[in-house]
């Protein structure tokens, strides 16, 4: 109350220009010099080599940043200390000397015993936490022996169809002490029952339970695509998972609000940022309207963003971000703990930054991309392979990525103090100016009717799609270079072009899948699984939450296929909307 | 085809062909993003570009090419499944008796697996951060020498 | 090409060929480049063979769910075994004559139906309403044998009246919430159609539109020239829900345009409506050779002031008309 107080007096005395920390004096010393050196400047001769230099999102940079462009920026207000509100620095009071990020590696292909054994790999080299990708087959919910199947088994990711490859895929890991994120969508209800279900009858108690499901069923229609029902029953899965989860899992986020894929699909930093935090919101709003205090499930939200190259537009990224779902928590919903108002990220770096000529560059690229998510502050960090362009990761170009994130970890030092560029003038300002565009998108989406109406009606998708074709022309016209792609274009080395790449036999993983399933349905209780497939029909004509029938239908050895089957004729298939 | 500023000078006339070019996701790959940028850039340089949107089989890619009447077809294909889908679409081709009709493919395909394309019968494999201009060339020069075949 | 070979094609075409049918449509697409003769023969050969397929015309403002509709409406004919054909019309852009064309992403599952054919057709420079090219495709097709014919347009305003004047049922998609679209349709200026589908039933707000919109038609006496009295239906086409009920009030509509021989009278109005289509297009493909081939003096005075538009037009009209004939 008392420094509210004298900010008006300061505002007055100012004639209400800025409500900053700096003495008026100094502002207006600083205005003087300013000009004085610009002036100077153009009377040296000094050019700039561009017209302009923009930020990704098309946020124009000057040549100088002083505190100037943060005059009106109170520190308490805006950027405070870390841990506490608005977490501008940091959710933790300590972050990373309190502990280093998880560093969680997303891998999986082949059949869950080649996967079993790179997650072990991993591990053993240094990676921390688990993290799984599956196929397009399984991210489908379809089965390896459906036509759609052909070609697909294993190749982007491990095949997971029953109970049975979950527990192969986890054979001698400790469930109770590792965390595993499933980068899983539509099925996720089904792939956290198997899950569960396994962890539970090796003897790994509820409470012990420690994970996250993507489940983020919004975004699927911006980006990465691999929905299968409508949105609005999309979104009812996603916050049955939720509930559930909340229910029965304390140590499990049952969400990760993504933006990676927003991003990957061709927005911009501001969009990705404004699209995640309005998905944020309408998984909030739909919690609540099913009667949950907010602090009841806000603590187990947890959010995914991409790290990008430009290292200071990303950071200022992480930084909004944590500010604006902290007010938004606080303001909007009425969060009073502070749990409720964190936002815990896990960070990946850009996939589609790398390139596929001259791929060795891709170790620095994604050097760059990692250092802007540990200097913005993520939970747990994914460091892509340099050969991420033309295959998956050989054990060589995992390793490669694990050492990245250790070697910045331990030698550089950046961990040793918190949110490190905090008081740049330039970041600080970034920050502020990402935010305000960020707000303006999340407006006009409010004024829709929500996140949910606005994909209906196409908004984010074009937006989207704009983006990623006005990038690809400054790339065409190079008013955006990228290094051995539109300049600086070398001989292509021998090396360059014969680099091992991890193969994938289709056919041979296929029939694997195929032949454990064929066994499972052999040896299982028919009528067991048709009752429960049929209560799960049941249940979700009426409305109800879904996981408890699915959880039953998993452990009764129903396949993905089959259940998602259910769900398909209830829910309905969806094809995305005409966009131009 | 005419170029921008004839069309602006010639105005709405409404009975010029254009190329058309089938624009397809083959498989379950859902990332469509280089898809869609072909396609603008194809409906910027005055073609007219039917999507099919993802998640296409060749059944369904090879049956709308010829129900559009397609110059070219197009196949964007990034989930590694390439060797399986894209040779069923050439041999349905020609079951349908419509093997006129080039195809091209864009995605991630490994140098080796494009060799063995362009010898099954695709026209041109586009690698990662192939120009938008040479796509689009390249797809002209294909569609002018089909418009002539048929003559 | 050549006699026989127009001949083998029509026979091909007729026989169910797809490769042959939609080439024959790529030709009649296109009537200025071919010989006069080619489009005289083909056309002769499927009009005596049509005036039997049911048109529906399907119109509504961007986004509200057209192609999902149709998509279901398919899918319904084809149980019933009718075969299906489908035009998706698209705006060319204006400078480049390119079109995006994404009607078919919601009709792909029915790509590998041979029952079901479906053509994008983009608007190509022509400046509201239908082009040439749609009514001689439409004829084609009817000759062809579709049961159904469905035209989507994602237009307004004149390109929906065009849709009117040639289709047999035209059916009005609005979504709820469209508190503009209901006050235009009291206000008469909605283009009338036959059935209107309140889509998105599974929003709560959907059946407030529909009794508005039942309101309205109740209120006004919107009675059609073939004596049907519009109705009003609730879908979710996404959900598939009303689908049936509406595909019955379709049927109830045809059958009484069949009973009241109306039917017929649709098929000979579209093509009197078509011609008036084409002669309009004709002359609007002439207006730059007319304007560019008149008296310099007379566009001089017009650059000037001297003269206004108007009359500069009349004699630019009569010297350049009056000198042909």
């Amino acid at each position: 109350m008392k420094s509210f107080k004298l900010y008006l007096t300061v505002v007055i005395f100012i004639k209400g220009r800025y409500l900053g920390d700096y003495s008026e004096d100094f502002i207006q010393a600083l205005a003087r010099a300013l000009k004085e050196w610009h002036d100077e400047m153009v009377r040296a001769g000094y050019k700039d080599r561009l017209n302009m230099f923009l930020t990704d999102s098309g946020i124009e940079i000057k040549t100088v940043y002083t505190p100037l462009d943060i005059a009106s920026t109170s520190y308490f207000e805006k950027i405070g200390l870390p841990g506490q509100y608005p977490f501008t620095r940091g959710i933790h009071y300590n972050m990373y000397r309190g502990k280093i990020w998880t560093i969680r590696q997303f891998s999986g292909f082949g059949t869950p015993e080649d996967t079993n054994k790179r997650l072990k790999y991993l591990v053993e080299h240094g990676e921390t936490g688990l993290s799984i990708a599956f196929d397009e087959v399984t991210l489908l919910g379809l089965d390896p022996d459906h036509p759609l199947a052909i070609g697909e088994v294993g190749v982007e990711g491990v095949s997971v169809a029953s109970l049975w490859d979950m527990d192969v895929l986890f054979k001698d890991i400790d469930m109770g002490k590792i965390t595993t994120n499933m980068t899983i969508n539509p099925p996720a209800p089904v792939m956290l029952s198997f899950y569960v279900a396994v962890a539970r009858s090796r003897g790994v108690p509820d409470h012990m339970i420690g994970g996250t499901t993507q489940n983020d069923q919004l975004k699927e229609f911006i980006g990465q695509k691999t929905y299968v029902f409508p949105p609005r029953p999309a979104l009812k899965i996603g916050v049955d998972v939720i509930e559930w989860s909340i229910k029965n899992l304390p140590k499990w986020n049952p969400i990760s609000i993504s933006g990676y894929h927003i991003y990957e699909a061709g927005a911009t930093p501001v969009q990705e940022l404004a699209f995640t935090l309005a998905d944020g919101i309408e998984y909030v709003r739909e919690m609540i309207r099913r009667g949950y205090d907010v602090d009841s499930f806000a603590p187990r939200l947890s959010f995914f963003f991409v790290a990008g190259i430009n290292i200071f537009e990303h950071v200022a990224k992480f930084r909004a971000a944590r500010r604006m779902w902290a007010k938004i928590m606080r303001d909007w919903f009425g969060a009073k703990k502070a749990r409720s108002m964190w936002l815990r990220f896990h960070a990946q770096t850009s996939g589609v930054e790398l390139r596929a000529i001259e791929p060795y560059n891709n170790i620095i690229r994604v050097t760059l991309q990692a250092l802007a998510a540990i200097l913005g502050g993520a939970q747990s960090l994914h460091t892509n392979a340099f050969d991420e362009a033309l295959a998956l990761p050989t054990e060589f170009s995992a390793k490669l990525a694990l050492r990245t994130q250790q070697i910045i970890a331990y030698e550089s030092g950046v961990a040793d103090t918190v949110d490190p560029l905090a008081g740049s003038y330039y970041i600080e300002w970034l920050t502020d100016k990402i935010e305000e565009e960020a707000w303006k998108i999340i407006d006009r989406i409010e004024n829709m009717g929500g996140m949910l109406e606005a994909i209906e009606k196409g908004y984010p998708q074009r937006e989207i799609t704009e983006s990623a074709y006005r990038r690809q022309r400054e790339i065409e016209e190079m008013r955006r270079i990228i290094v051995g792609v539109n300049a600086f274009k070398g001989e292509i080395l021998e090396n360059e072009v014969k680099i091992p790449l991890l193969e994938i036999d289709e056919p041979s993983v296929r029939a694997h899948q195929i032949a454990r399933l064929r066994k499972l349905k052999s040896s299982r209780d028919q009528a067991k699984v048709n009752t429960t497939l049929t209560e799960l029909e049941r249940a979700s004509s009426r409305g109800e939450n879904i996981v408890p029938y699915i959880y039953n239908a998993a452990i009764s050895l129903a396949t993905l296929g089959e259940i998602m089957g259910v769900l398909r004729n209830v829910y309905g298939e969806w094809s995305e909307p005409i966009i131009y | 085809m005419e170029t921008r500023e004839e069309v602006q000078i010639l105005g709405a006339i409404g009975l010029r062909r254009r190329y058309r070019v089938l624009v397809a996701k083959l498989g379950l790959d859902g990332h469509d993003r280089g898809a869609k940028i072909v396609a603008r850039a194809l409906k910027d340089a005055g073609f007219e570009v039917i999507y099919t949107g993802i998640k296409q089989t060749p059944e369904m890619v090879v049956r709308s090419a010829i129900q559009e009447d397609v110059d070219v077809i197009g196949i964007s294909i990034l989930s590694g499944a390439h060797m399986a889908l894209v040779p069923e679409v050439l041999r349905l081709l020609k079951e349908y008796k419509a093997d006129d009709i080039p195809v091209v493919v864009g995605g991630i395909i490994p140098w080796d697996d494009a060799i063995k394309l362009k010898s099954m019968g695709v026209s041109e494999v586009f690698f990662p951060d192939t120009p938008l201009s040479h796509i689009i060339e390249k797809i002209k020069e294909l569609a002018e020498k089909r418009r002539k075949g048929l003559e | 090409m050549s006699r026989s070979q127009i001949q083998a094609l029509l026979e091909k075409a007729l026989e169910g060929d797809l490769r042959a049918i939609s080439r024959l449509i790529s030709i009649v697409e296109f009537p200025a480049e071919v010989d006069p003769s080619t489009i005289e023969t083909i056309m002769r050969e499927l009009m005596k063979r049509g005036g039997k397929a049911h048109v529906i015309g399907v119109t509504g403002a961007p986004g509200v769910g057209k192609s999902t509709l149709i998509s279901k409406l398919i899918a319904y004919y084809r149980k019933k075994l009718y075969k299906v054909a489908v035009i998706g019309i698209d705006p060319s852009s204006p400078f480049t004559l390119g079109s995006f064309m994404g009607n078919r992403v919601r009709m792909q599952i029915h790509s590998s139906d041979p029952g079901v054919f479906i053509r994008s057709m983009a608007t190509r420079g022509v400046r509201g309403g239908l082009s040439a090219s749609t009514v001689l495709v439409l004829e084609a097709l009817d000759g062809l044998g579709f049961d159904k014919i469905i035209v989507e347009s994602v237009g307004a305003g004149q390109t929906d009246i065009d849709i009117i004047n040639i289709s047999h049922t035209v059916l009005n998609l609005v979504i709820p919430g469209a508190g503009d679209e209901i006050q235009a349709l009291k206000a008469g200026l909605m283009e009338i159609g036959d059935i209107y589908v309140v889509n998105k039933a599974d929003k709560p707000e959907a059946e407030i539109t529909l009794k508005q919109v039942i309101d309205v038609l109740n209120y006004e006496s919107f009675i059609r020239s073939s004596g049907w009295r519009p109705r009003a239906v609730k879908v979710s086409a996404v959900m598939g829900m009303g689908i049936d009920d509406l595909a019955t009030l379709i049927e109830e509509h045809v059958e009484h345009l069949r009973k009241s021989g109306y039917f017929q009278e649709v098929v000979k109005k579209r093509r009197i409506y078509g011609s008036f289509i084409v002669i309009k297009h004709i002359i609007e493909s002439r207006v730059e050779e007319i304007f560019s081939s008149s008296n310099k003096h007379i566009l001089e005075m017009l650059l000037r002031g001297e003269i206004d538009p108007y009359t500069a037009s009349l004699q630019i009209l009569s010297e350049v008309l009056g000198g042909r004939r």
